[in-house]
């Protein structure tokens, strides 16, 4: 008869204390006698193995193991019994069983049975470190250049789609473009805003404890006004949308095509670089310029305020200081970049959730490398204008 | 004898929409239980108050004599390590190899040394029937068949007594999906298991089932095998008696 674990019919407590004994042992003339004890349960494998491998094989010629007094047996007490048998057996002893071995211990062993002996684990590559330095850089650039000539393909592919539906307007999904200005531009309105704030009043509170020991504070409000309208309007602008609407485009994108979703459009003949990027595309180089605009704003607002308060300069003194100190370009040298910068992080977040394959943690890495990129390659474009702006003397 | 699963008086509604309205359900020891129902009938419900992730507006969930409806998340644990659930679509973790998978459940619940945990996993991975160097593989390099299967892998990690299947041979060709079935016989036959299986798959009902449960107008007729072919209701009738059923019963075509 075979031992029959009886049903635990309360439900079990998930960690137990380890107990002491699973095994009683006794010393024969022959060899050894295990009589086996105890729950022989899931719970219970680390005393077990803890107990089985202080089992000393050595001087045993014979072992006899009786199960019987076992109260519950399940497939991960016997594959413990099982590992114990084949490692006394290759220890050149003799096991037997008094009485039959449980019915599991066979499961394991048949499901066991040509165990491949190699782990599936792949080594080490070969070869001198030095060659494997080498090895590593020249894959890695390989791979980079494929993807920057990927992304060149898909960009050009995003461009010929645009310019190919500039011809049939009704093509460029007017609903979607809108939706998407909503989603990137309203809504971040008011982050946006409070951080145009602080940072020009960060700016004045700056420049102001410098140029006062001067006697320059009046130019506390050309180097605010230069400085939101040029530079820093646009480019913390640009960095936040980075990181809300980049990451949102790649992670919508990413999740779209996890579930197949890209799939299914294109097999319904819909091009999804019509459908899903062109119109991001779109959003954002409209969305973008608008939320520079409002930065601008709330900067010269917040540069008025402070020196009000903090340099009790009155309004219409800092409005004909500003009126002073900017020329005729200074606005549009700062908003003539934010459709770019839109451009840049639109395409870096659309690139790499159609990039997604496989797994959520594709998913989750492409998302970080959109956001990097963007936030990179934005600030690569802005010194790019910096220089280009200087040598046109604007 | 207890029930392993015992629902009583189980009443589910979400807004105005009655899912279950007293609907009862018993399970016993060593049991091959089929949920059937018609799409929307509330059977991935059922299956969600059973497995606790969702709290019934009214009646009682007993596994092996306990009322889980109203433990806390903490007092949940030890009874979510007595049973497995394989779901629909595998929800293997994505981001982690099948041998990964499969340990998960016990570094979560055990303590155990890393040659015991790998060594058990494998155990698991080939006692489902998927070979060795599927477990180094990642779930988005398996076939269908092999998900599921190594779904089963995992459900089995901590050695349940009872495993929860969610439509097990869905999407599998009719070869594969009776390879299926020879598992779940195996693996009920050798384990001594309990087995809880929604499905749609007649063959597999006919295959595996020892008794059935069908949800019909928000509560369950179960009978036998062959006691619920000869259920008076027009859905079972339909379900069990239709074009597609008709072979499997032996009934002559048309007849």
């Amino acid at each position: 008869m075979i031992v029959e674990s009886p049903r635990a019919t309360r439900p079990r407590v998930a960690a137990t204390v380890p107990r002491a004994e699973a095994i009683e042992v006794r010393r024969t003339a022959e060899g050894l006698e295990l009589e086996l004890t105890g729950e022989w349960s899931v719970h219970e494998v680390a005393a077990i193995e803890a107990a089985l491998a202080a089992v000393e094989l050595a001087s045993a010629p014979r072992i006899r193991i009786a199960t019987q007094a076992i109260t519950r047996l399940d497939l991960s007490g016997a594959w413990a019994l099982s590992a114990f048998v084949r490692r006394a057996r290759r220890a050149g002893s003799e096991v037997a069983f008094r009485g039959t071995p449980p019915d599991l211990l066979g499961l394991v062993d048949e499901t066991l049975a040509g165990e491949a002996a190699a782990a599936p684990v792949p080594g080490p590559p070969s070869g001198e470190p030095r060659d494997r330095a080498l090895v590593a850089i020249g894959r890695y650039a390989v791979s980079w250049g494929h993807d920057l000539m990927r992304g060149c393909a898909f960009l050009g592919r995003a461009c010929v789609t645009f310019l190919a539906s500039l011809g049939r307007p009704g093509r460029l999904r007017p609903i979607s473009v809108v939706r998407h200005v909503y989603d990137t531009g309203i809504t971040a309105m008011p982050i946006v805003a409070l951080i145009a704030f602080l940072i020009s009043v960060i700016l004045a509170y700056l420049s102001a404890q410098q140029l006062r020991g001067l006697g320059a504070d009046i130019y506390v409000v050309d180097l605010v006004t230069i400085g939101v309208l040029r530079e820093l309007g646009v480019l913390l602008t640009a960095i936040i949308v980075a990181g809300r609407s980049g990451s949102a485009y790649a992670a919508e994108l990413g999740s779209m095509r996890l579930n197949e979703e890209v799939d299914a459009l294109t097999a319904s003949g819909a091009d999804p670089i019509e459908l899903l990027i062109v119109p991001r595309l779109l959003g954002l180089a409209i969305a973008l310029p608008l939320l520079t605009i409002l930065a601008d704003l709330i900067g010269l607002s917040g540069g008025a305020l402070l020196c009000r308060y903090l340099l009790d300069m009155p309004l219409s003194q800092y409005v004909n200081r500003v009126n002073e100190s900017i020329s005729a370009t200074t606005f549009w040298v700062g908003i003539i970049k934010a459709p770019v910068f839109a451009l840049i992080i639109a395409f870096a977040g659309c690139y790499r959730g159609m990039q997604v394959r496989g797994s959520a943690r594709v998913l989750g890495h492409l998302v970080t490398v959109a956001v990097v990129q963007a936030i990179f390659m934005v600030i690569l474009a802005d010194a790019l204008f910096a220089v280009l702006f200087m040598k046109l003397k604007i | 004898m207890e029930a392993v699963v015992e629902v009583r008086g189980l009443v589910n509604r979400f807004g105005s929409q009655l899912v279950h309205d007293g609907l009862d359900m018993r399970v016993a020891e060593d049991e091959v239980f089929g949920i059937v129902g018609g799409s929307g009938s509330g059977k991935s419900v059922l299956l969600r108050t059973i497995l606790g992730l969702q709290r019934p507006v009214a009646g009682t969930v007993r596994i092996r004599g306990r009322d889980i409806t109203h433990l806390s998340e903490a007092q949940l644990r030890p009874i979510k390590a007595g049973y497995g659930v394989a779901f629909q679509a595998g929800a293997l973790y994505s981001g982690l190899t099948v041998l990964e998978n499969v340990q998960l459940p016990m570094i979560e619940h055990l303590r155990l040394p890393a040659e015991a945990l790998e060594g058990l996993a494998l155990l698991k991975i080939r006692l489902v029937g998927l070979p060795e160097d599927a477990a180094g593989k990642y779930p988005a390099q398996l076939s269908g068949g092999m998900v599921k299967r190594a779904a089963v892998a995992r459900a089995l990690a901590l050695d349940p007594q009872l495993l929860f299947l969610d439509e097990p041979t869905s999407g599998l060709d009719p070869v594969s999906a009776a390879a299926f079935d020879d598992l779940v016989l195996y693996l009920q036959q050798h384990l001594k298991l309990t087995i809880v299986m929604i499905t749609h798959d007649l063959d597999s009902i006919f295959r595996t089932c020892n008794r059935v449960g069908v949800i019909v107008d928000r509560r369950m007729q179960t009978d036998t095998l062959e006691g619920i072919v000869q259920h008076p209701n027009p859905w079972i009738q339909a379900y069990f008696h239709g074009e597609r059923a008709r072979a499997r019963l032996g009934a002559p075509h048309g007849a």
